[in-house]
């Protein structure tokens, strides 16, 4: 990692409450390009970056360029190898593979992106606040991050699933409770850190008071933390939506999902090892990518957390 | 050169040179030693002095083969006549330790937390000495004693953030002569620990010196720890050796402006150090300038640019040790050198460089 | 050390009755009916009024909370609405399947793991370094699901060596059970191996350059006592506590691959349970989960204490 990282990715300088739209901590008309350089240099993040992206437009972009409806059946070419009319071959049903991998990435990235949101916006008021309010609120919010450390992921979505049904919003919720915790430890420690630096203290000598901050201080400051924890969630994300579809959990059959496919190819793995194999290389690949890219970010970012 | 007491080291450095692989792209290599030579007698305690980064304290890793593999190491380390450098990890393992060992400056970190003080100073035994656990625990004890610590049947089984910084230091003296070695090198062992166990500690070296004839190379900064238990001097500038002579020499008459300048940083009211103040000149309270980086070897005297009596000459030719003109010292068998063309008399006042003190 | 164990103790009795809130809450957050809900989907007049007599539900909800906690705490989860038989009795027939996967799976992590750890710190910047790296991503970012799929492809399909699917206890039948254990114990392992190597070789990068290491090497130690007894030593602290936050993945791996080996363990019992909704099933087995694993958090620190003097004799200077 080059010194340069260190200067320009951590310095929060009483410079720098920045606005809520930009990554604070460095001049404003520095930090993109300095940040996209570095990170370019990082040829493993840069590589997992590129490959998050298209990963995420291929999800967006799920009925444009699928080559076929996902969800038609054509029995007269069911288990069909992988070849030119279907570069993966078909399903059971006779499904072309491709358009249900580009749509089960879709329903991976919607998990992902609303698991993280929903464990942000539990995990952020909490951790800020008791990181803040250390000597009261402290004891009470790691009470509630042990009561949920106390069910496993799995085991709160069986929870859920047997209360409410099994869906994939039920998956969704479940896992997003289960990134809280994390959220939660990383907010603090970042709360406790910022909020014994000088321009903190400035700002509440002149009277902002507690809410201003904590979002207008604080927040954006802690701001290249919490990123690198959402870069870091979303693999986690997409593997827990798979793993719930898979066990049947979450995205409901017919829709397509890369734990359905994989579920609905275990009778035929004998005979058809390629419905298998694509929608999990497809999880891996894009798991894959997200950790590079969640590591390269917090080399770069967080050279605090890269020792850890 | 100094090789009066050679007949009798049992330690005997010749020429050594350390020097680090620069950074990519940098300036080139770091030389952190270059061309030192010492000996130490049994029982004699060697004072290696200079300011932090002066390279002491890579001298003591070099001498004990610990430097990591980026470092370079020239010249000779011989210990009892047998050569260490260049000597392979399985050689150096046999004789640390056993023949020659080290104490270090932090105690609080330098003593593993989770281990017991007794497996820890048990351990050497058992690698060297082949005792049994409950020997070395026995032995332990003892040595615990003997570095005077309390009730060392307790203590044996205690860890260290039970002990406080003095007594760690202690043990670290424990594990260091647990083998009877020849050679100890302690590198700065007080400075870590507040004034007032600073001389207990230093009590327990001497007292091992005493009893165990221990030839002892004591790194420092504290010229008051020099005062009190070293023979020798040795004062090193920017990894090399300016000056070299018996302790009482050196105070008396500093013969190098440097070491002038380092007695005459430590403000003492009364006593020796005062009464050699006396008449002189400029007093240096500090030594003006900045340490310089040691990137390259010049041919020149490397304490120049700070040095209020430079001329020509310090600048383009390197001044090597030698005995200056003047009064012999006290100690005819270990003579006074100095690395300086113009070596201050018993005045303080420089010399006229001489052409036979040219090589 | 009192003072510590008795502050965990309390944390941990406090976290337990959160807990048991969150899953009482939970069942009666259930629409309809709870009782029926319990009771299973075909039941009589007088099986609901036994239920209601027996969890208290024509009382208030203090009452009913009381009630549930006497009867959880006396070994009565209620009754399974699939079987007819005490929860208990199904979760203490599967227990034994899933402890076994649970135990052999952590030991290969823990040999595994820490064994690569190791390596790839004491040979930093060599190939064995960039191999074991490179090979523990690869575990974090291959579900175990699929590598499960995988591993019976080549070695249960392809290549019959293993058994696919079933369980044999191993009281029957020693070597059938290993056999069939083994590729379970992989997908479950794998994953948790890579975690602890990565753990290990960063705490161990860190240990390597402590200045106790540098007194050991000055002690004239071998390289194995220098890198076992103090670099290791000290940085089991760390990898111990990441073993304890890894427990939860444990779990939830272990249901999976259940699922995928159909191994009737704790695991199947729980989503079978879902899908046949059996209410008081879920809620015997998520509420004896909880508790096991914090008991087994709890346990850990206890294990971390005994590591790190420094815990266990109340703290540093």
């Amino acid at each position: 990692m080059s010194t340069d990282a260190v200067h320009s990715g951590t310095a929060r300088g009483p410079a720098g409450p920045g606005g809520p739209e930009d990554i604070p901590g460095t001049a404003p008309g520095r930090r993109r390009p300095g940040l996209l350089r570095r990170l370019r240099r990082n040829r493993l993040a840069f590589t997992g970056a590129v490959i998050a992206a298209l990963f995420v437009l291929a999800a967006l972009a799920a009925p444009l360029i699928s080559p076929y409806d996902p969800a038609r059946a054509d029995f007269g070419s069911a288990l069909a190898p992988p070849g030119w009319s279907h570069w993966l071959g078909t399903d059971d049903l006779g499904r072309d593979q491709l358009s249900r991998v580009i749509h089960g990435a879709r329903a991976s990235m919607q998990v992902g992106v609303l698991a993280v949101a929903l464990a942000f916006l539990a995990g952020v008021p909490l951790g800020l606040i008791a990181g803040y309010y250390e000597r009261f609120a402290d004891p009470l919010v790691s009470r509630i991050t042990d009561t949920l450390l106390a069910f496993p992921f799995l085991v709160l979505a069986v929870g859920l699933a047997a209360v409410l049904g099994p869906s994939l919003l039920n998956a969704t919720v479940a896992i997003g409770v289960s990134l809280v915790p994390q959220v939660i430890r990383v907010t603090r420690a970042e709360t406790l850190r910022l909020k014994h630096l000088d321009y903190v203290g400035a700002a509440v000598a002149s009277g902002g008071g507690d809410g201003v901050v904590l979002v207008r201080h604080i927040l954006p400051n802690a701001a290249s933390a919490l990123l690198v924890q959402a870069t870091v969630g979303v693999p986690t994300a997409i593997i827990g939506e798979a793993l719930l579809s898979f066990l049947g959990l979450g995205v409901q059959p017919p829709d397509p999902s890369l734990g359905v496919m994989l579920s609905s190819a275990q009778p035929y793995i004998a005979a058809a090892p390629w419905t298998a194999v694509f929608p999990g290389l497809a999880i891996v690949v894009a798991t894959l990518a997200f950790n590079l890219f969640g590591d390269g970010l917090r080399d770069v970012l967080d050279p605090r957390g890269a020792t850890r | 050169m100094n090789d009066t007491a050679g007949s009798t080291a049992v330690l005997r450095v010749r020429d050594l040179s350390v020097s680090f692989r620069g950074e990519e792209g940098g300036d080139g290599d770091v030389h952190a030693v270059d061309g030192l030579s010492f000996d130490v007698a049994p029982g004699e305690v060697l004072a290696v002095v200079g300011e932090s980064g002066c390279g002491k304290s890579v001298t003591s890793l070099a001498v004990m083969g610990l430097l990591p593999p980026t470092a370079r190491v020239g010249g000779s380390v011989a210990l009892r006549g047998r050569e260490l450098a260049g000597a392979d990890e399985k050689e150096l393992r046999s004789v640390r330790g056993r023949e020659m060992s080290m104490v270090f400056q932090e105690p609080m970190t330098s003593l593993n937390p989770v281990l017991t003080v007794g497996r820890q100073i048990g351990e050497v035994l058992r690698r060297h000495q082949g005792l049994g656990r409950r020997e070395a625990r026995q032995r332990s004890a003892e040595l615990l004693e003997t570095v005077g610590i309390p009730d060392p049947g307790r203590r044996v089984d205690e860890y260290p953030h039970q002990l406080s910084g003095g007594m760690r230091q202690r043990v670290m003296l424990a594990v260091a002569v647990a083998c009877d070695p020849a050679v100890l090198i302690a590198d700065e062992p007080t400075t870590a620990l507040d004034v007032t166990v600073q001389a207990g500690v230093l009590d327990v070296l001497g007292a091992l010196r005493e009893r165990l004839g221990t030839a002892i190379v004591l790194i420092t900064h504290d010229l008051g720890v020099v005062a009190h238990t070293a023979d020798r001097v040795l004062v090193m500038y920017a990894g090399r050796a300016v000056e070299h002579a018996p302790v009482e020499d050196l105070f008396a008459t500093p013969r190098h402006p440097y070491t002038r300048g380092l007695l005459d940083a430590v403000p003492r009211p009364g006593g020796r150090a005062a009464a050699l103040a006396e008449g002189r000149r400029p007093r240096l309270r500090e030594i003006p300038g900045l340490v310089p980086g040691l990137e390259t070897q010049p041919d020149r005297c490397t304490f120049a640019p700070r040095c209020a009596h430079a001329d020509g000459l310090c600048t383009s030719r390197r001044p090597l040790l030698q005995a200056p003109a003047g009064p012999v010292g006290e100690r005819p068998d270990a003579p006074h050198t100095a690395a300086c063309w113009h070596p201050l008399d018993v005045t303080g006042a420089p010399a006229e460089a001489t052409e036979e003190a040219a090589p | 050390m009192t003072r510590y164990l008795l502050r965990r103790l309390g944390q941990s009795a406090l976290t337990l009755v959160m807990v048991s809130i969150v899953v009482f809450a939970g069942v009666r957050a259930m629409p309809g009916d709870t009782a029926r809900a319990l009771a299973g989907e075909e039941t009589t007049p007088e099986a609901l009024d036994a239920i209601r007599r027996q969890y208290g539900l024509d009382q208030n909800i203090a009452v009913q909370y009381a009630r549930y906690v006497e009867n959880a705490v006396s070994g009565d989860l209620g009754t399974s609405a699939r079987t007819g038989l005490p929860v208990t009795d199904g979760i203490f027939d599967a227990l034994p399947v899933t402890l076994e996967l649970a135990f052999l799976s952590l030991l290969l992590a823990v040999v595994v793991g820490i064994g690569a750890g190791v390596i790839a710190a004491v040979r930093r910047g060599r190939p064995a370094e960039w191999i074991a790296n490179t090979v523990a991503l690869l575990g974090l970012s291959v579900p175990n699901f699929w590598l499960g799929i995988l591993l019976i492809l080549a070695f249960a399909i392809a290549v019959p060596v293993f058994a696919a699917s079933g369980f044999v206890p191993f009281g029957d039948d020693p070597l059938e059970n290993l056999r069939r254990m083994v590729l379970p114990v992989v997908v479950l392992g794998s994953g948790l191996a890579a975690v602890v190597m990565r753990q290990t070789r960063a705490a161990m990068l860190e240990s390597l350059s402590a200045d106790y290491v540098r007194t050991a090497r000055a002690k004239g130690l071998l390289p194995h006592q220098v890198v076992g007894g103090h670099a290791l030593r000290n940085s089991l602290v760390t990898v111990v506590t990441v073993l304890g936050l890894q427990l939860g993945h444990l779990i939830s791996g272990a249901v999976v691959t259940e699922q995928i080996f159909v191994l009737p363990g704790f695991g199947k019992l729980m989503i079978d349970a879902v899908f046949t909704r059996d209410y008081a099933m879920v809620q015997g087995v998520v509420l004896f989960t909880a508790t096991g694993y914090i008991l087994v958090n709890l346990a850990v620190d206890l294990l971390y204490s005994v590591i790190d003097p420094r815990i266990r004799l109340g703290g540093a200077q």
